[in-house]
This record gives C-alpha cells, structure tokens and sequence, in this order.
C-alpha cells in the first residue's frame, strides 16, 4: 500500500494537497482497494459549494455507493471530467485521479500525514 | 443466441391487418427517422421467444428458494380467470353500471384482504410492492398534514429492512432514521425509544422479520410509537408466514402493503406486473387513492385508473380456493417447510440464529468462508448447475455472506430433501474442490458475467454492427 | 376446499417429527398469546377449481362487453395479434423472478433488452429502462429525475391526462416540490402562458402529444421554449403513433415517457399496463428502474446482466432516486413481442389506421346537424365534439353494443377509433347518433 509523503489524509479515506491555495482532492489506495473495482463517480459542478466532513459526491461499484467526503469548507473551482468516462482510474492511479479542487477555504477536517494515516489504515485492516 | 434484431429478414412480415376501408389521412407532421423494428414472419416470432423461454428458470422449472419473494406455485386456473373476456375487454372507464363485475371483484378481494390483515379499508390502485409503500407512507403523510401536525419529519426503518423502505421514506420526503437491530434481529427496545420523538412520523417494519423470526415484542414497539404520535407501518413482504394465525392490524399496525405476487400466489412475470394492494384502518380511509377520472378529485393518486385489475383478479381467484381452511393451512406449511429444511441443511451450514424460524430462514457463511475460501456467492453459483434457483444473497445486510431461504408451502418433502442433499453436497465439495466452486457455474446458459464492464461502459441496447 | 400444498398427513407429521415438534400450533409459539386468532378468518369456505370457476366466470360475466369501443382517454382498443397472447403466457416467463441470477435468466434479460432497443428505436431516444408501472408513473418518475437541488418545480400542460397530473402531484406531495399546470389555449398548451411560466426554479416541463383531448401539441416549439429557460423536457406520447409521428427526440425532448397499453396488451379495466420511459445518453445515469445491459462472461462469450445497479434502493437505499423494485416485465416482454410480430410496416399500418379511422368517424359525425367539432387543431386518434342529447347519445350507443366516447365538460365527448374498428361499425354509430338527434 503506497502513502506518498506530500499529502494530507482524513479518517475517510480521501487524500489532500495544497496547490497555490487550491486544495486538490482524491481518494486513497486503501479506500480504492476497499471499493473494488469502480464503475462510476457522480461529481459536483464546478461553483458548488462543498463543507468540510459533509458529501461531494459519491463512487459506484457494482454492488455498492460510497459517499465522498470533503476535507475541507470552500467553493469547487474544477472536476476531473476524465472519471466520467474511465473511472478505472481511481482504481490503477488513486493519487493521479484527482476529483475535485476547492478553492475559497475557510475550513478543514482533522487531517493526518502519511505516517499517522498509514497507522491508522493498519489499524482499521 | 442471436438478438431478434439479427434474424431479421427486410420485407418479411406477418399478415394481421385488412386493407384499410376508410380514406387514408395526412397529419400534417409525420417520423422522419426510419423505423428499425425487427421483420419477421410468425413463426420466426414464435421460435425466437420458445428459445428465450427455454434460456429462463421458472417456479414450473424447479425449485426457487428465493428468500423474501415467496416464490410459490402459481396456479393456472388464475391465469385463466385472468384471461376471460369479460374482464380483458373492459374499458377503465365505461360507465358503471356495465362494470358491476369489476366492481365486485374489487369489493371482494378488499374484503378478504381486509379480514386476514385486520384492515378496515383497501386500495388496488398500487402496482407493486415498493409502489405500495409509497401509498402507505403518504397515508401517514396525509394524516399528520390533516391534523396541522407538521413537525414530524421522521420516519423509522431497522437496518434490517428491504432497501425499499428508507428509498420509500426519502421519496416520501422524509428523513431517514436506521435503529439497530438487537442481536436476535428483532428491534432492539432501547434503541427504538432513543429514536422516538415529536419529530417521528412513523415506522416501517415487517413482522416476522427480514431475518424469518417474529418479533414477539411487536405490542410493545407499536404503542411506543403511537405513544410518540408516530403511526405503524406493516411492510406486508413475509405476511406468508402469518396469514390466518395473527393480523397485522392485531399487531398494532395502522396500514399495510400486501404483496399479491407473493403471498397470494399471482406470477412474478420475470419482474412484474405485481399488485401492492395497501390496507389501513378506519380513521385513514379517507386518505386512500382514487382516479381523478374514474371516482372524481380530491385526493391522492398513485397510477392511473384502479391499478393492475388482472392481477386483482388472479389473487381473488387463489382466496376463493383456497377460503378460511386454505389460507392459515399455507401459511403453517411455508412455516414448517422452512423450520424442516433449516433442520435438514444444520449440522453443515450454519444458520444466523438458531432457533424456530418463521416461513424462512437466514444461513450464515461467514466461518464457512474463512475456513474454506468459498463465499455465499460462490454457493449460489454452484446451485446453479444442480438445478436450483439460488436464495437470497447477502441479505438482510445485518449478517454477513448471508443466504436467505423460503421454500414456500407449495414444495414438497422430496423437494426439500434433495435440496437439503444438494447443500450437504456442496459443503463437502468446499473443503475437497474450493476451486471448482469458486468458478461455478460450469453448465448454466453462461459462466459468470463480467459485471463491472458492464457498469463502466454501458451497452444497453443494440446497434446495427 | 382447495389447497396446493403437496404434503399428506403423514408427511407432515414426520416433518414435525422431525422439527422436534408434535403439534403444529407449536410452530407460533413466538406469536404472544393474546394476539393469535382463536375463530376462522371470516371469509368464505375454500372451493375447488371447478366451483372457483363457476364463481368468477359469473362475476365475469357481470361486466358487459361493447363490440365496438369508441373510448380512449388513455386506454386504446387496438387489435391484439394470437401470437401477443400466447407467448407471455409461457409459464417460465410467467412464474420467473427479477432475472438477479443472470446464469440461469438469460431469456428473461434478453427479451428486456431487446425491448430496450426497440423503445430506443421507436423513440429515437438513447436509452430505455426496463419498465415502470404506467404511463402516469412514468411522468411522476421522469419530473423526479429531472430535478435538482436548484430547480424543483415541475411544470404540466392543462392538456395532460388528468390521472397522469394528479399522480405526479401526489409524487411531488411526496418530494415536498411544487407542481404547477400550464393553461391550455384551443385544446393545446398555452405557449405564451408556458413562456411566463418558464421561471428559473422551473426543473421540467411534461407535455402530452397527441393530448388528453387528442390534438397535436406544437411539441417541437414547446422543446426549444423549454430549453431555452434550460429546463428538461419531458414529453409523453403513444408509443404506436410514433410508428408515423415524429419522434420525441426530433421534437427535442430529454425525457420520452409514455402509456405502453396500446402495443399489445389488454385494456382490461386498467391494468397492468407499461410505463415507458426513455432518455438521452446524458441523462442515462438518472434514469430509475432497472436496465440490462450486455457484457461477457468469464469465457468470453456475450451475456446480459441487470447493470447501472447502484442507482437503485437495493443499495442506494434513502439516496435512491425511486423505489422502484418490481415493474411491469411481463408487459415489457408482451410490448416486444407486439412491435416484432407486427413489423415496422405493421406498426405503421395500424397507426395510419387508427388515424384514418378516427378521421373518418369526426367527419361522419360532423355532418350531422347540431355535432360541432370543438378543436378544430390537428389530431390522432382522438376528438371532442360538441352536441345536444349528450346523454341520450351514449346511452343510445350502449344499447347497440357500442361504448362511446368520453363524456367530457357539458355536451362534450371525446371519442377514439382504433385500427380494430371497421367501417360498418363506425357507420352504425355515426347511424345512431344521427337517430337521437333527429328525434
């Protein structure tokens, strides 16, 4: 399981990085392997306003929904249109399949680095 | 097998229509896109829907110990009552006194249905199980509206239940509110009453349970919420365990769907048309849909016209045979096929509560599946090639790899004992050839689909190659 | 009385043996006491098939059946071909569940999809689900799907079914949305008023075509009205009138809905019906209902499955859009069915028919004196005359085995032909009605 060292990460699994005030979200090896083999991701629009621990979204695999959940308070400045059509890509490149971006934040969940985040997936199995 | 598309033959084509007698008419606008239907003669019709049906796994097929859906024989004398002209040729809205016999076949099949659910009013009007529960939730909407009581805004469901009932509640607009189960899988008393409030709307339940148990403290859990101001929603989907022994409405209950495709013997048609005939006691009557052209406005409305006649028909037919002996009989047969197979299958499968069941019952293969490898998934599979429809899977979601079975009151001993040697068989084999079960099934009319391509890109019609 | 369970005396009394048990009663021993039932249900003695027979055969019989039908409003007597009948009665399409075991459900799912198709190619539009109840749910379902957290109301034509408007104000009685009803001008929707109305909350707008009252909507017109306020369509036709009318994807629509009665099934009192529902690839995603699509198995070979299920209340549970679980398969099947046997050239033929037949009926009757044709628009298979002796006339039909058509507002029927009527009947008719007038 791959942790890369420049990210954030919540207890929900989604991963964050910080990009000239823009914050960029995804979600997490672990989460992608835990999902099994995803089918569709429904997204907000770019303008939506999205809060910190509430749904953005939400990842479809054959038998189950996942909600996304956003880490952080702010405004949708970009979707990655790209999963519409090959949501595979959460599953072979969870880091480089970034979903959405945020900018205008005003507020954060309780974040986690790589370490602490990486105790926390083996804990939870 | 090929699509009707594929046997298409241009110019081919059956002889229905006469010329036409009267002048041909130009509507002004007409379809400027070419109409790609099939063209085929009658007898290229006619085999190509024989070959389907023989790629279908009917009740007539063989066994289908499908859990929750009460797949019991279905009667042919109802398909024939269901097919006489005077009740095909009948137009929705001729007027009354040339539909008397609809009208009492409506009155009728309300009045027994009202006797064995402790009902006081019915409606046909829902088509099905699902459409049912919406009907019986607005019934609950429409009396706490009627009575300026505006603040409830919940309604309750166990998270046991039929995925049905938190999507009926949402579409109800409700907000939804999951009790744990206790872990008989009956509703757990302390949670319920954590939940209950002057926000409380109602509840959704069925009773016995998802997990084939009645719920003995079912008084209690319906005067709590009537205590709260909530009303009791009987979800009527195992109502095939208690029919003549205990009525909803003794249970406390204020309204109900009763599902006629399964409990009162109508054919499930590979998915429908069913019937969600919805009954409620005195002080809701008023709430119950109508046809704003058949009976007038002034109230809800949940599909056109009276709903699906046929079915109606179907289901009064199956009363009338089987009359006050009939129906308790068929209940205590599906309550003892299910305990006796449950009994038989012990000792290799494990079911999730081991104790007397209702008319079905919960296997639970999570040891199973750590010991062996092998899933509920993989067992169902396997079923497959011995002839067998697969239960229920990975329901009710409380217990994990989770096999669901209902034999019905119409299987024989037989039947349920060479099934019972079929799930002895396999159990064995999941220790001797995991492998083989794992890719299971090896004779069925396909090997497993690949589900995920067909979710990530969608091909859900044909197009010329 | 009747009974199908299989088990003798003895065979029962050995399985409860088996259970550990000696009486059946102590199969309920969880059910408290006080609430088990002590007398029999009171109802009826059960019968055996023969008595069964007589009794509903009877009751049947309490029903008259007209040999002519000149009454639609949304339930249309066209000709069912022998084979429609026969074929869905097959008892492993009649008593098969939901196909959810795709291994052993293959027919049933390739008849869906096949069906899929051909409402595809019907409508024009994209994708097709599997069926829901009928034409009225399929309304209330598309204005459900078509709204979103901004734009919640729902707009429908005057010129709508009325059961089909009341069903989809009790579904956004249900959502806590607002449904508004365009006027009507002429026996059309109002497209001045409909432009007023087109207001920024606006999600949908349902139009009918043909009518309630039969007449032809300027159904493209309202499209670009509609979209231009960046509202969805939703446009319910007669899945028949489509083999000559244009389709709903030529006048734009996003969502097709529509009553799938008229391809092959019975008009039996009101029901089971089809509802149809249909939409553009964009939209397929919001689409309720199930929908089978096409894969492979793990040997390669092309296999149907139920897919996009992550839509539905199974899993998506109080997210669900809809929650639709059981829908109108069999029908589905009987549609197919219906569209193969009678070919495109069928279809077209009973569709010119039905045209030409209920043309020739509004001409005959409107040469009598004191019978005015109300809208005087382009129309179908159906429309209203104004006349005297409304109720005469009916019941005069009556008594010659003719069902006429709706009475409407005061003096006002709406009438229908089909292809099914010949022109001897509509000539009796047109005779009968001639008869009360001249009296």
């Amino acid at each position: 399981m791959n942790y890369p060292k420049e990210l954030m990460y919540t207890k929900d699994h989604e991963w964050l990085k910080e990009e000239d005030g823009v914050a960029v979200i995804g979600i997490s090896e672990f989460a992608q392997d835990a999902l099994g083999d995803v089918v569709f991701v429904n997204l907000p629009q770019e303008g939506d306003e999205v809060v910190a621990g509430d749904a953005f979204g939400d990842v479809e695999s054959v038998k189950a929904v996942s909600d996304l959940l956003s880490p952080v308070t702010g405004t949708v400045c970009a979707v990655n249109e790209e999963l519409l059509d090959s949501p595979e890509l959460l599953n072979s490149d969870p880091y480089g399949a970034w979903i959405i971006k945020v900018e205008n934040v005003t507020d954060k969940e309780e974040l986690m680095d790589a370490d602490a985040y990486e105790a926390f997936c083996a804990e939870e199995g | 097998m090929k699509l009707i598309f594929e046997k298409s033959v241009p110019g081919r084509h059956s002889s229905i229509l006469p010329a036409c007698d009267v002048p041909e008419v130009d509507l002004g606008v007409k379809r400027e896109e070419p109409l790609n239907l099939p063209e085929l003669c009658e007898n290229d019709v006619s085999r190509h829907y024989t070959q389907l049906c023989q790629r279908v796994h009917g009740v007539n097929c063989g066994f289908y110990p499908l859990g929750s859906c009460t797949m019991k024989y279905n009667p042919r004398i109802d398909e024939e009552m269901a097919a006489l002209p005077g009740f095909t040729n009948v137009h929705p809205l001729a007027p009354k006194a040339s539909v008397k016999g609809s009208e009492a076949v409506l009155e009728l099949a309300a009045k027994y249905l009202c006797e064995i659910a402790g009902m006081d009013g019915m409606t046909f009007q829902p088509a099905a199980g699902a459409h049912g529960e919406f009907t019986g939730v607005l019934l609950i909407k429409q009396y706490h509206d009627a009575r300026g009581d505006k603040a409830r805004t919940k309604i309750i469901v166990p998270d046991s239940a039929h995925g049905t009932n938190p999507a009926t509640a949402a579409m109800c607009g409700y907000d939804v509110v999951n009790v744990a189960s206790a872990p008989n899988g009956c509703v757990d008393l302390e949670a319920l009453k954590a939940v209950l409030g002057p926000d409380t709307a109602g509840l959704m339940l069925t009773n016995p349970n998802t997990v084939g148990i009645f719920d003995e403290n079912i008084l209690e859990i319906t005067r709590l919420v009537h205590e709260a101001g909530g009303l009791c929603y009987y979800d009527g989907a195992n109502l095939n365990a208690v029919m003549g022994h205990v009525r909803p409405g003794d249970m406390g209950f204020d309204c109900i769907h009763m599902n006629l495709h399964k409990t009162f013997a109508t054919p499930h048609g590979g998915g429908g048309p069913g019937a969600g005939a919805v009954g409620c006691k005195e002080f809701l009557k008023g709430f119950l849909p109508k046809s704003v052209l058949m009976e007038g406005e002034g109230s809800i409305q949940v599909r056109g016209f009276a709903g699906n006649f046929l079915v109606v028909v179907r289901a009064l037919t199956y009363l009338m045979t089987l009359g006050k002996e009939g129906i308790p009989e068929a209940s205590t047969n599906a309550v003892l096929n299910a305990n006796y197979l449950m009994q038989k299958i012990k000792g290799t499968f494990t079911p999730a509560f081991d104790r007397v069941c209702m008319h079905e019952f919960v296997l639970d293969l999570s040891e199973f599946k750590k010991e062996t490898g092998v899933s509920a998934l993989d067992v169902a599979k396997s079923l497959i090639d011995h002839g067998m429809h697969p239960p229920t899977m990975y329901f009710p979601l409380i217990v994990h790899e989770a096999l669901m079975l209902e034999p019905t009151e119409t299987e024989s001993k037989e039947t349920l004992d060479e099934a019972a040697e079929i799930f002895r068989a396999l159990y064995a084999q999941a220790y001797s050839d995991p492998d083989y079960m794992h890719a299971a099934p090896h004779h069925a009319q396909i090997g497993r689909p690949d589900e995920v391509k067909a979710a990530r890109n969608p091909i859900v019609r044909w197009t010329e190659a | 009385m009747g009974s199908y369970v299989p088990g003798t005396q003895a065979e029962r009394e050995q399985m409860l043996r088996a259970i550990g048990m000696e009486r059946e009663d102590q199969l309920y021993a969880d059910v408290p006491e006080q609430m088990l039932l002590r007398e029999p249900l009171n109802i009826p003695s059960g019968m055996s098939e023969l008595e069964v027979r007589n009794a509903m055969t009877e009751l049947a019989e309490q029903n008259k059946v007209f040999k002519t039908v000149l009454r639609g409003a949304g339930a249309y007597d066209h000709y069912i071909p022998s084979i429609v009948k026969y074929i869905p009665a097959k008892e492993e399409f009649l008593t098969a569940y939901t196909p959810y075991q795709a291994e052993m459900s293959q027919g049933v799912l390739q008849s869906i999809f096949e069906y899929q198709t051909m409402i595809c190619q019907l409508t024009g539009m994209d994708v097709s689900n599997a069926s829901v109840y009928d034409g009225a749910t399929a309304a209330a379902e598309a204005a459900a799907m078509c709204r979103d957290r901004k734009r919640t109301v729902t707009l429908v034509s005057g010129a709508v079914h009325p059961d089909t408007i009341n069903t989809v104000r009790t579904y956004c009685y249900g959502s806590n949305t607002e449904l508004r009803v365009v006027p009507c001008k002429d026996g059309v929707t109002d497209l001045e008023a409909l432009q007023q109305m087109l207001t920024p909350e606006v999600s949908s707008v349902l139009v009918q075509q043909p009518n309630f009252f039969g007449q032809l909507e300027p159904a493209k017109e309202i499209g670009e009205l509609v979209h231009n306020a960046k509202a969805m369509y939703i446009l319910s036709c007669d899945p028949l009138s489509l083999a000559i009318l244009p389709t709903p994807k030529e006048a734009g629509a996003d969502v097709m809905v529509g009553e799938g009665q008229c391809l092959g099934l019975p008009i039996a009192w009101g029901g089971p019906y089809l509802g149809i529902m249909a939409t553009t690839a964009k939209h397929m995603r919001k689409l309720p209902g199930r929908i089978v699509g096409e894969t492979t198995d793990d040997a390669g070979n092309k296999a149907y499955v139920l897919s996009l299920q992550a839509r539905e209340q199974h899993i998506r549970r109080e997210k669900a859009s809809s929650n639709i679980c059981s829908n109108e398969a069999l029908c589905a099947l009987t549609a197919g069915l219906y569209m193969a046997t009678m070919g495109p050239e069928g279809m077209r033929e009973a569709a010119k028919q039905t045209a030409a037949k209920a043309h020739y009926l509004q001409a005959e009757l409107c040469k009598l004196p004191g019978v005015e044709l109300k809208y005087k628009g382009a129309f179908y298979q159906e429309f209203v005359t104004v006349s005297p002796k409304r109720c005469e006339i009916l019941t005069a039909l009556e008594d010659a085995g003719i069902l006429g058509g709706l009475p409407l507002g005061e003096n006002e029927i709406l009438w229908c032909a089909t292809e099914k009527v010949t022109k001897a009947e509509l000539d009796k008719a047109v005779a009968v009605v001639k008869e009360v007038l001249a009296k």
